[in-house]
């Protein structure tokens, strides 16, 4: 996504991405940048909290309005949650898990491999 | 899901980086499925800036998102696919659900079943109402997350200009999932 505002941007259109994944998109570099420290998949707010999603929206056209720097970003002033433990949970490897986590990817490259072959065949 | 709070704490500290790193553990999660390849993200010194040429109040948004329309769920077998070229949706008709089944977010603390927490239309609308922007372009679009950064960049970020200048949009707001 960050690479198709950087398109974007070179072509005279200004954009902003609103996104929580803070290091992936300061290691592509975007023009200007709205950091929400959510989970990922509520960008824009809370489901179902109208407020403060609208106020997200309107840290964004601040943003839009004030930047004069490309890579300029900044972050909501919100937080989740008291609790930050959602933050060591996301995807985390577990020693326990390692057996299964393996096997799921032993499972998904078998089925990425019939896919393909199954596509070399038509 | 705990309540998220409208102000920060306003003092703490910390020993570490708070914000989560999301190439590391990415990349720690898939060493451990077996992939010895490490994804390479994309990475630039520097970036492109375009200013706004007339006041935000006059400004037209586009809005693009990770998310597929909803139909893209499941393929005839049943297995999960994910939406491999660009969309677009009426933004007079916000969908009431999107499929972000095939996107990476995090399912132990949220969920996506409001499409404005990652879409936010009806938020650029009460904007709009308040005459902060000019309003939402026709359409929203959709772009894949393409594991090949060639496609993006050849492909679907010339498609996405392409549409936001057919509906004259000023400004583009990106939100991946």
């Amino acid at each position: 996504m960050s690479l198709v505002a950087r398109h974007l941007e070179s072509n005279g259109i200004a954009t902003l991405v609103i996104g929580s994944a803070r290091d992936i998109v300061e290691e592509c570099g975007v023009p200007r940048f709205l950091f929400v420290d959510f989970p990922l998949g509520n960008p824009c707010g809370r489901p179902y909290d109208g407020a403060m999603q609208r106020s997200i929206v309107g840290y964004a056209l601040d943003l839009l309005e004030s930047a004069t720097l490309a890579r300029t970003t900044v972050q909501a002033p919100l937080v989740w949650s008291d609790d930050e433990s959602w933050k060591q949970r996301y995807a985390r490897v577990d020693p326990e898990r390692l057996a299964q986590l393996r096997s799921a990817g032993e499972a998904r490259r078998a089925k990425q491999t019939r896919a393909k072959d199954e596509r070399r065949a038509r | 899901m705990p309540e998220p709070n409208s102000k920060p704490t306003p003092h703490s500290k910390t020993t570490q980086r708070t914000a989560v790193s999301y190439i590391d553990r990415t990349r720690e999660y898939y060493a451990a499925q077996g992939y010895d390849r490490p994804y390479a993200w994309a990475r630039h010194l520097d970036a492109p800036f375009a200013r706004l040429e007339k006041p935000l109040s006059e400004c037209r948004v586009a809005v693009v998102t990770t998310a597929s329309p909803w139909t893209a769920g499941l393929s005839a077998d049943g297995v999960p696919r994910s939406g491999q070229r660009v969309w677009s949706g009426p933004t007079a008709e916000p969908p009431e659900k999107l499929y972000t089944g095939d996107r990476a977010w995090d399912r132990e603390a949220t969920h996506t079943d409001d499409v404005e927490s990652f879409l936010p239309l009806a938020s650029l609308k009460a904007h709009a109402e308040a005459g902060r922007i000019a309003g939402l372009a026709q359409r929203f679009h959709g772009v894949p997350t393409d594991y090949s950064q060639r496609n993006t960049l050849e492909k679907d970020a010339p498609e996405i200009l392409e549409r936001c200048r057919e509906d004259s949009a000023d400004i583009a707001l990106l939100v991946p999932l």
